[in-house]
């Protein structure tokens, strides 16, 4: 099958592909690059695990085909943590026992760093509503929107 | 968090110096930075792709297969039947000895439910696997199919699998396994109040994020390495050793990391046809369920249909209890008889009662096989019980809570299946939830302990 190249910058790197027209950018991400942070789930956009944030907005890397994704930047749960160094989220992810199983987790820090990019002091049911689109079978979701208040709150500290 | 460490004051020996005290997961710092590997997080070159050509029927006779134009197409490296399979009829837990091997790894000659694993399909790519598993073509004679457990336990239902020859596992008690305790029907005639209900549940399934899978990857000296999400690492190594009729050395597992599991990934089911793909192709090999798989294919709890019936005294003690339990193993055994036999034990449940009879019945039916899922054979159990002890209450004009305090089982009493109790708390929670739910009952029952005598 003819190849189509595909180049986008990921977590601040510039990379190249050539793919099969029709691949996912999960599938691509996960088999082409290696990055396999997003993880599928169910591969028809309704559990968010496969969560991944292109030019600012959060998508769904298993509905989103690759070859659209030319001169993007494209960032993943892979690349948050700056010079080994934790984002809040992450930090608070772990301080708030949010994360079980954890397959759910790098779609969920995806969520929030969008909602927290736009609302830096959100609500609890802003939380809710951030998270909508992504399932946890573990959690019961409760540390989960904690998780992402007190992420909140330790930016908002930081800031001041 | 508060402890309350006056309860028990008096036998405790620890200090309790962990428990309250948080402490970080230690693969939170993995699951955090995307960095735990999950099964298949593992990519090898080469890897040849496993799909399933499943049963589109309930139940019936396999006339014919014909995989030619599967095999012709393009991408495909290889497809299995059941010929392929070195010891293709199993069952999980002959390991302990529960037998008969009633499962086909790839159906042979019939199939039993709807979405039964048929013909194997191995190709390049997903895509290719999916295609040309569409264009195997097996010929079926449908058969007569029972979906109610009463009904397959009557006289000249169809029968669901002659591995069985009858719709019921047979235990060394017989066709049930049964609990005698005291003399129920003594019990019943001494009894103020009869109350005799049923309650019954349907299959669920466990839905987990990541879906049941495995990637084989081929090494030197003809031995696999199997990375998978199964929750049951041994029992899964054991019987693929005995499916494939190879050594446990030849045989090295990679697991332990489970994108959630909840009983669901107990079975052998992805394991050992994805191992023979790798050994018959020398390619690594991944085997994923899709989430419609995940869904429809992968064991549920089982349904279950429990009927009680209790006597009871004014006063609110029970006297008697009688319980017929039917729990829905599918077409297959997997985990049943053992959820199945922890019903026999559980129904009383933490209540001491003195005469008790249980008859639970393992039941085999045309519907997906059921296995385990999160205290499976008990958790509908105590449903049932649980519904049933407040309709007691409410026929006897007591309140639930203090009708539980009478019959609550207390250290020393004999429980039904013959085990004394010990290590009881029953009466101790009850008195901290009538506290924390605010809902008072008398001071002879917070003064009650589950092992001082006399209190």
């Amino acid at each position: 099958m003819a190849k189509v190249p595909v180049q986008f910058t990921l977590n601040g790197s510039e990379k190249a592909e050539f793919i099969e027209s029709g691949t996912t950018l999960l599938n691509a991400l996960r088999d082409k690059i290696g990055d396999t942070s997003p993880k599928g789930g169910c591969h028809q956009g309704t559990c968010g695990a496969c969560s991944v944030i292109i030019d600012g907005e959060l998508r769904l890397s298993c509905l989103t085909l690759a070859e659209t994704c030319n001169g993007a930047d494209i960032k993943t749960t892979a690349g948050l943590a700056e010079g080994g160094v934790l984002h809040p989220l992450q930090r608070a992810f772990l301080d708030a026992f949010a994360t079980q199983c954890g397959f759910c987790t790098p779609g969920m820090i995806m969520a929030a760093k969008v909602l927290l990019d736009r609302t830096p002091n959100p609500s609890r049911e802003d939380v809710v509503e951030a998270l909508s689109g992504n399932i946890c079978r573990c959690t019961g979701y409760e540390p989960i929107i904690q998780a992402v208040l007190v992420a909140a709150r330790a930016n908002s500290q930081n800031a001041a | 968090m508060e402890l309350r460490k006056d309860y028990f004051a008096d036998v405790r020996k620890d200090g309790l110096n962990e428990i309250g005290q948080p402490r970080p997961r230690l693969d939170s710092p993995g699951h955090v930075t995307g960095k735990t590997a999950y099964f298949a997080d593992r990519n090898f070159p080469g890897m040849l792709h496993l799909k399933m050509v499943r049963s589109p029927h309930h139940h019936a006779r396999i006339r014919s297969i014909d995989t030619s134009e599967a095999e012709k197409h393009p991408g495909v490296v290889r497809v299995l039947t059941a010929k392929d399979v070195p010891h293709n009829v199993y069952t999980i837990l002959i390991l302990i000895q529960v037998g008969p091997e009633d499962e086909t790894v790839l159906a042979d000659g019939k199939v039993r439910w709807k979405g039964e694993a048929v013909v194997a399909v191995l190709a390049e790519t997903e895509r290719a696997a999916q295609e040309a598993a569409a264009k195997v073509k097996v010929d079926y004679e449908v058969l007569p199919a029972v979906f109610d457990m009463e009904e397959a336990l009557k006289p000249g239902a169809p029968l669901v699998n002659e591995y069985h020859g009858q719709n019921y596992y047979l235990y060394d008690s017989g066709e049930c396994r049964k609990v005698r305790f005291g003399d129920v029907e003594a019990g019943f005639a001494q009894a103020d109040h009869i109350l005799e209900q049923s309650y019954q549940s349907s299959p669920i399934e466990h839905a987990p994020t990541e879906t049941t899978g495995c990637v084989v990857a081929p090494e030197g000296n003809d031995r696999f390495t199997c990375y998978t999400n199964t929750q049951a690492m041994f029992f899964t190594l054991d019987n693929a050793s005995i499916i494939l009729q190879m050594p446990g050395s030849k045989l090295h597992f990679v697991g332990g990391t489970v994108g959630g599991g909840f009983g669901g990934k107990v079975d052998v089911i992805v394991e050992p046809i994805a191992i023979l793909g790798a050994k018959l192709t020398g390619r690594p090999v991944s085997f994923v369920y899709s989430r419609e798989e995940e869904m429809q294919i992968s064991s549920p709890r089982a349904a279950e249909k429990i009927v009680i019936k209790d006597g009871v005294m004014k006063d609110g003690r029970i006297v008697a209890r009688k319980v017929t339990g039917y729990t829905d193993a599918g077409a297959y055994s997997r985990h049943s008889p053992y959820g199945a036999q922890k019903g026999a034990a559980h129904y009383p449940g933490p209540y001491t009662i003195p005469n008790v009879w249980i008859d639970t019945y393992c039941v085999y039916t045309n519907r997906t096989p059921s296995s385990a899922m999160r205290g499976f054979g008990v958790t509908i159990g105590d449903f049932a019980l649980e519904v049933q002890m407040d309709k007691l209450a409410r026929l006897i004009g007591m309140d639930p809570l203090e009708f539980r305090f009478i019959n609550a089982y207390r250290d020393g009493d004999m429980k039904a299946h013959r085990q004394p109790t010990e290590g009881a708390a029953l009466i101790e929670c009850m008195q901290e939830a009538s506290r924390a739910a605010n809902w008072p009952v008398a001071e002879k029952y917070m003064a009650m302990s589950s092992y001082r005598k006399g209190a």
